[in-house]
């Protein structure tokens, strides 16, 4: 069966069909990773939008169980060059035909998917819609120019409800604006109990929670779109250790004053270079986003820059000058793409105890007894 | 300048000669670095004993030393040239080892001389398997359960624990050399044997086999600030236990999940750190494809043919950025320069496939054992791009030029059942085909993947191909449609039109059918761009591949343009040399001002550096590939004459298809190749040939060689590098080859000559259609009977009278004027009894061009590129005939590979053997001959013994030969008849048995190591040819010196005497003279 994709600008790709039938409307947005396609179609950063993979040969090791970054994939459409039918693998439970159908998301190969990306990289980001209806290309248009890229895919990803991941370490509420599961796999894996809350979660009920740390996760779309959750991160700020992970790192940037921008084309793929301004050092990381924070709008602000990314010298790293709290624009816990950076978690936790060292508590009892012997003052006067 | 201020100036180590497991890679890698390091302003000082590369130009480096690589010679430069820093990292093994030596001999210390790129301790810690064992236990990588032994009783005892099968790896080798799988006690004892010879610490490696496992490599880079990335993972198609030099591979992976890509990715990040290389490493797995178990196979802390294969694949230039860091620089500060933008320190990401193919010699050797395993026994590779596999695929099939341009291999349908069966499970070099075959009989996918262990998807592709062979044939009519989608699978149009035929259709049958039907449904190849990026980034590489999609990205110039069209992968007799001649028409082409387009498929080579040209096109050298190019550019015209045989082959298609071919004329070309037409020309010209005769049939053949006379040389026509080319000396001989080396060249006819026994010279020279300037004559060692590829040659000729040369230089004037030569031409003669005669005349750039080119400072390739271009020569200032001779006498001496090759006879014969050449260059012949016999690997002994057993016709020449070195205090050892020569001769010789004779015999002397030199001519008939083979086997696996020419055999015993002090006693007293004296003064009696 033949599908289209029909982009804003008026090209037209005629391919054909796999995954679900019917029609979508997104963003269209290219991946340059060789591997990960499973990691990224279920990365609910891609909700709503429309992504190609550059690696002309998709499906070759197939769909298997462990590699859902969320329960289940979010883009709106799928468009490669080739899906391979018959994967080959051992983990590989159905081809990736089989899981788009289940999930009813359409798709469309056998098109010149590296055309299409010149021309994102051209002219940059843009709607697209891709159907298998035989509709006319002036309609399709129509329906195209109509439909607004949606600004709701937070709502859309987080949970509804707040959760609980019990560990023996530190106490960490994970703040879900659309997170991948690698974040909540990095926390457990370090031992720490993750209390997973909505997007919209407010900072007194975060504190009442009473978390050692708070890890923003990454997320879809534009973090202006959230305003309420930047208000929650600025009252969080210096009462608990923050660590933002891509769009938990934009939403930082808010909350201290700083200011987003949305990216050409954006960076999405496994080959992005770091350089960490304090070491020297550069590190190959995992990217998917859109946005990204302006480097002259920290000027001025509590944050300084920690990393830019080597070939466009955006900001990759922020971290703020008094209260203990950080962010990266990239994936530290990689899912797809390299791990270089994983030692970021180790880095949180490590901020988690040196701010418990330096903010000395009583001891709970003493706290109790010394305000028992307090009211007891009180009513004696 | 430099990060590092105290280099100033550096010593780069090449690679030596080509041989199996070393080829041009290094010779790409050499010059990119050479290039590198000159950028940053730094004096580079290259040391390369292999005159047939670009990175041995005088202008690649500051200072050129082509001499022997080792360790006298490299510290004698390194003393006169005072480097601040060695670069050892991309000359191979060979500089690897070097450095290795040097260190060891303390001269980098005692010279102040810093390594680069990798300390030695990271080489012992990756080379020397039991540090490379504590490396990677500490590491907490895992490796195969494994012992290190130094003889073959503590390989049978580590059996007798662990079980087989067993892989034996010796230390310190390339390409595998004297490695295998054994899989009992027999063959370990033969392998260890073997192995244990081969390593220079005499150690090997033996392990459990992981044979059947996921073979994945990974290109890692790794800088002083300790930045590292990945520039490529590699699958290969052939599963462990085939050498990945032999294996077809493909890029990137294609089975892995991205958890087990960054799996092995973070290890080979683990392990770069730990060996603190600076510079790129290669590392190889073993994957299990039913878990995330792993094993580390190897690393090789140095530039490899993998990364060559990596830096074309993707784009990314290793050898220059490793040489960039070695200097001091890190990777995110030198710019990509494929986007010119973006910054080094990335990972490439690639959006197309590429598929590499090995190009094996069994078509020169055929008797050679075929089957592959540990011991890599590829000269070349073919890679291919494609944005599916099968188009990758095919594109590299038809690229091989081993007669096959599809899945298909003719004869592999005749295969029995069990035949194919069995050589599914024990791979040799066809086996991609029989896959192919195995899935044409209905053979199940799970079955052919249980034979060979090759991935179901790589299986699935292939059975998907064979399945679409069928659509093609069975199609009613083909409809464009159809055809569309063979093209993006990557069918060639003469695929297409062979299995119409086969289809028994009546439509579409020829190639040029298929051609005009698919141009005119439009169906055209586009261009996309390799920019190591996926396009997520702009740039401007000229690097392109065909592919049948929409957006075409090649840009529109303005410039004229000329496409030089490349000589595909090394084989035997079209090597190296090739590319060296195709890379200077390539800059003369650009310095006269238009556009130089290169098409070409190997990626070992400089000409395949996007750099080399205006646009590379990485595509076959196929007509209907390089007809796509042509329409693509519409070129000025294309110039076949440096791509060897591989571009003359296309001349006539393309001239055929209304395509200008640049310099001399198709008439001229066929005039030369076509025996007729070029006997017809030396009659008109006057000039003498051996008698010979044309025969197409077997009758014909024995009434020719009776008229002419035994011996005759015996060939095929249309040959390069002499292809089953034999002297045969009676009518049986004859008969066996009428029926054995002819049967595949049916359509040609066979060529008889009277075979002279005369001496070989050969000349290369530059013509513009006027002026033919011969920049010089070189003159073989051996005589007539070795191939002249296999030949000694020098220059200036030795012995040769100066009529002698004045005959071959008329000759080659008015051959070359004839022919209206525009380019170059190669003529090939013998001297018999003071005649010259013509042998053989090239109208192409030659394997002599780029050592004559060197040694005379004649620019040839460039000159003959200029001539094509219609520049005249005597307006460059250049006249006709021979340019002068130069004071310093040059030796090339050929390089063989048959340590590599089992079952390859090492005699030398008309048929070429040898894979590269070295030279030697002295003021003396006697000095540049051992210079060149050192480069080339020999080992000359000061004295020892010399092992004798020659034919007897032979016998009374060696007797004077062996009189020399038996004067020269060598102990001679001999067989029955030829010590009988001997002591007749008056010299005392040991005897020794023939293998006949039984034990012990002269086999188990050489095994004992108790000879050093082995002399041994060829003796016809059954029993002594298979003895003769025997012993020259025994002795090329010994290491041993082994002479099959008497020629050689004296050249090196001149040598010796020459270099040798003379120790002669002090002359009596003098007597008075009797009468006859004729002293001066004294008086003469009356």
């Amino acid at each position: 069966m033949q599908a289209r994709l029909l982009l804003e600008d008026g090209t037209l790709f005629t391919g054909r069909s796999f995954g679900a039938e019917g029609t979508t409307i997104g963003e269209v947005v290219f991946n340059t990773g060789m591997t990960g396609y499973q990691e990224a179609l279920s990365d609910p950063s891609y909700c709503g939008q429309i992504l190609t993979m550059t690696y002309p040969l998709i499906g070759n090791y197939g769909v298997n169980r462990d590699d859902f970054e969320r329960m289940r994939p979010f883009v709106a459409g799928f468009v490669v060059r080739r899906h391979e039918p018959v994967p080959s693998n051992w983990r590989a439970q159905v081809p990736v035909d089989a899981m788009l159908k289940e999930y009813g998301i359409v798709g469309i190969s056998d098109i010149d998917t590296r055309m299409l990306t010149r021309i994102l990289r051209q002219n940059g980001t843009m709607k697209g819609l891709l159907t298998t209806e035989n509709a006319s290309v002036e309609e399709l248009m129509e329906r195209l120019r109509a439909t607004e890229v949606p600004r709701d895919q937070v709502a859309r990803t987080s949970t509804r409800e707040t959760y609980i991941c019990p560990g023996d370490g530190e106490r960490i509420v994970l703040i879900d604006y659309g997170s991948k599961n690698g974040i909540l796999r990095e926390l457990i894996r370090r031992g720490c109990h993750v209390i997973v809350v909505p997007h919209d979660t407010t900072a007194d009920e975060i504190l009442r929670l009473d978390p050692d740390g708070v890890q923003l996760s990454n997320g879809p779309g534009d973090p202006k779109d959230v305003p309420y959750a930047v208000e929650t991160i600025r009252q969080l700020l210096g009462k608990v250790p923050i660590f933002g992970v891509c769009f938990g790192h934009q939403l930082l940037a808010l909350a201290c004053g700083a200011d987003t921008e949305k990216l050409k084309f954006g960076h999405r793929g496994g080959n992005h270079p770091v350089k960490d301004l304090e070491t020297g050092r550069c590190i190959i990381t995992s990217q998917n986003h859109g946005y990204a924070v302006r480097a002259e709008s920290v000027e001025g602000t509590d944050l300084v820059i920690t990393q830019i990314n080597n070939n466009d010298k955006t900001v990759e790293g922020l971290r703020h000058r008094r209260y203990p709290a950080f962010s990266v624009q990239y994936h530290p816990e990689a899912m797809p793409g390299p791990s270089d950076s994983n030692s970021l978690f180790d880095k949180f936790l490590e901020m988690i105890r040196e701010h418990k060292r330096s903010h000395p508590e009583l001891p709970r009892q003493v706290q109790f007894a010394q305000a028992r012997e307090g009211e007891l003052q009180h009513a004696k006067k | 300048m430099p990060k590092n201020k105290d280099l100033k100036k550096i010593l780069v180590i090449g690679s030596g000669p080509i041989v199996i497991g070393q080829a041009a890679e290094f010779d790409y890698a050499g010059t990119q670095a050479c290039q590198a390091l000159k950028e940053e302003g730094i004096e580079v000082v290259l040391i390369n004993s292999n005159p047939a590369t670009i990175m041995t130009d005088t202008h690649m480096a500051d200072r050129v030393y082509i001499e022997p690589i080792t360790l006298d010679f490299v510290a004698q430069i390194i003393r006169q040239e005072r480097p601040d820093g060695l670069l050892p990292t991309l000359g191979g093994q060979t500089g690897l080892n070097m450095a290795v030596e040097l260190a060891r001999a303390g001269i980098l210390e005692q010279e102040g001389v810093r390594l680069l790129g990798t300390q030695l301790s990271a080489i012992e810690r990756a080379e020397d398997r039991d540090q490379f064992r504590a490396l990677m236990q500490e590491l907490g990588q895992p490796i195969p359960e494994s012992t290190i032994v130094t003889s073959v009783e503590a390989a049978v005892g580590f059996a007798d624990e662990i079980g087989y099968p067993l892989i034996v790896r010796p230390a310190y080798t390339l390409g595998g050399t004297g490695g295998g799988i054994a899989t009992n006690e027999k063959e370990l004892r033969e392998i260890v044997d073997n192995g244990l010879r081969y390593s220079p610490i005499g150690q090997c490696l033996i392990e459990k086999s992981i044979a059947g496992m996921k073979e994945i490599e990974y290109e890692v880079m790794r800088d002083s600030a300790d930045n590292c990335i990945v520039v490529c993972n590699m699958e290969n198609v052939d599963p462990v236990g085939i050498h990945t030099g032999d294996s077809i591979v493909v890029a990137p992976s294609q089975t892995l999940s991205d958890r087990e890509y960054q799996m092995l990715r973070a290890a080979s990040i683990e392990i770069i750190r730990a060996l603190k290389i600076e510079g790129g490493c290669n590392i190889q797995f073993a994957l299990d494809p039913y878990s995330y178990k792993y094993y580390v196979i190897e690393v090789n802390p140095r530039v490899s043919r993998s990364s060559a294969l990596a830096s074309k694949a993707t784009g990314y230039p290793i050898a220059k950025m490793a040489a960039k860091i070695a200097i001091g620089y890190t990777l995110d500060e030198i710019i990509n320069p494929v986007t010119g933008r973006t910054y080094a320190c990335f990972e490439p990401a690639i959006d197309y496939v590429v598929t590499k193919i090995p190009r094996w010699p069994f078509d020169k050797f055929t008797t050679a054992n075929r089957s592959l395993g540990t011991q890599m026994k590829a000269t070349g590779e073919v890679m291919a791009i494609g944005r599916t596999f099968e188009e990758s695929l095919q594109k590299a099939v038809r690229s091989l030029e081993i007669g096959a341009y599809r899945l298909h291999l003719p004869g592999t349908e005749l295969l029995d059942e069990a035949t194919l069966r069995e050589r599914l499970v024990k791979a040799d070099d066809e086996r991609l085909f029989l896959v192919a075959e195995a899935f044409r009989r209905g053979w199940r996918l799970t079955e052919v993947q249980e034979l060979t262990k090759i991935d179901w998807w790589f299986l699935d592709k292939i059975k998907g191909l064979v399945a679409f062979e069928d659509v093609i044939r069975r199609e009613p009519v083909l409809t464009a449609e159809t055809l569309r989608e063979a093209k993006r699978l990557g069918f060639a149009d003469r695929a297409v039109a062979e299995l119409r035929r086969e289809g028994g259709a009546k439509d579409l049958i020829t190639e040029k059918e298929v051609r005009q039907f698919r141009l005119a449904h439009g169906i055209r190849p586009v261009y996309k761009m390799v920019d190591t990026c996926a396009a997520e980034f702009e740039a401007t590489t000229p690097y392109f591949y065909s592919t049948y999609e929409t957006e075409n990205e090649v840009p529109h110039g303005d410039k004229p343009k000329v496409i030089v069209l490349g000589s595909g992968p090394i084989r035997i007799g079209q090597g190296i040399e090739f590319d060296y001649s195709t890379v200077h028409a390539v800059w003369a082409i650009r310095e006269a001002g238009y556009e130089a387009i290169v098409i070409n498929n190997n990626p070992e080579t400089v000409s395949t550096d996007f750099n080399t040209s205006d646009r590379l096109y990485f595509e076959p050298l196929f007509f209907e590939d390089v007809m796509n190019v042509i329409e693509q550019e519409q070129p000025v015209g294309v110039i076949v004459q440096f791509g060897g045989q591989t571009a003359i082959n296309l001349a006539g298609p393309l001239a055929e298809a209304g395509v200008r071919i640049l310099g001399t004329s198709l008439e001229s070309i066929d005039a030369a190749e076509d025996r007729k037409k070029f006997e017809a020309l030396l009659r008109r010209l006057g000039i003498p040939q051996p008698k010979g005769a044309t025969v197409t049939s077997v009758d014909e053949a024995v009434d020719a060689a009776r008229a002419l006379g035994y011996p005759v040389l015996v060939r095929p026509s249309y040959v390069l590098g002499g292809r089953a080319m034999e002297i045969v000396y009676s009518d049986e001989e004859l008969l066996e080859y009428m029926r054995e080396a002819v049967r595949a060249h049916s359509e040609h006819p066979v060529l008889i000559d009277r075979y002279m026994f005369g001496k070989e010279i050969e000349i290369d020279a530059v013509c513009d259609g006027e002026t033919v300037l011969i920049p010089g004559i070189m003159e073989h060692v051996e005589r007539a009977g070795v191939h002249s590829g296999d030949s000694i040659a020098v220059y200036p000729p030795q012995t040769l009278s100066e009529d002698v040369k004045r005959q071959a230089v008329d000759m080659t004037l008015r051959i070359a004027r004839e022919l209206k030569v525009v380019g170059l031409v190669n003529i090939q003669f013998v001297v018999w009894q003071d005649q010259v005669y013509v042998i053989e005349v090239n109208p192409r750039s030659s394997r002599t061009v780029p050592f004559l080119s060197k040694v005379t400072g004649v620019p040839m390739a460039k000159l003959a590129t200029q001539a094509i271009l219609g520049v005249k020569l005597a307006d460059l200032g250049y006249r006709d005939g021979l340019w002068p001779e130069d004071e310093y006498v040059s030796v090339k001496v050929p390089v063989f590979s048959f340590a590599k090759l089992r079952r390859v006879d090492p005699t030398l014969t008309p048929e070429m053997k040898s894979t590269g050449e070295v030279m030697g260059r002295d003021r003396l012949f006697a000095k540049a001959l051992y210079k060149g016999l050192l480069g080339s690997g020999m080992k000359i002994p000061d004295s020892g013994t010399i092992i004798a057993t020659v034919a007897d016709k032979d016998k009374e020449e060696a007797v004077e030969i062996l009189r020399g070195f038996y004067n020269l205090g060598y102990k001679l050892v001999a067989t029955g008849g030829t010590a009988d020569a001997l002591e007749r001769a008056g010299l005392r010789v040991q005897r020794v048995k023939k293998l006949s004779e039984g034990s012990p015999n002269i086999i188990d002397m050489i095994r004992a190591g108790q000879a050093h030199i082995v002399v041994n001519t060829l003796t016809r008939g059954r029993t002594p040819e298979r003895d003769g083979f025997r012993i020259r086997r025994e002795a090329v696996e010994h290491g041993i010196v082994v002479l099959t020419s008497l020629d050689t055999a004296r050249a090196l015993l001149h040598m010796l005497q020459a270099l040798r002090f003379s120790s002669e006693p002090m002359p009596a007293f003098h007597e008075p003279a009797p009468a006859r004296g004729t002293a001066v003064g004294e008086p003469t009696a009356l």
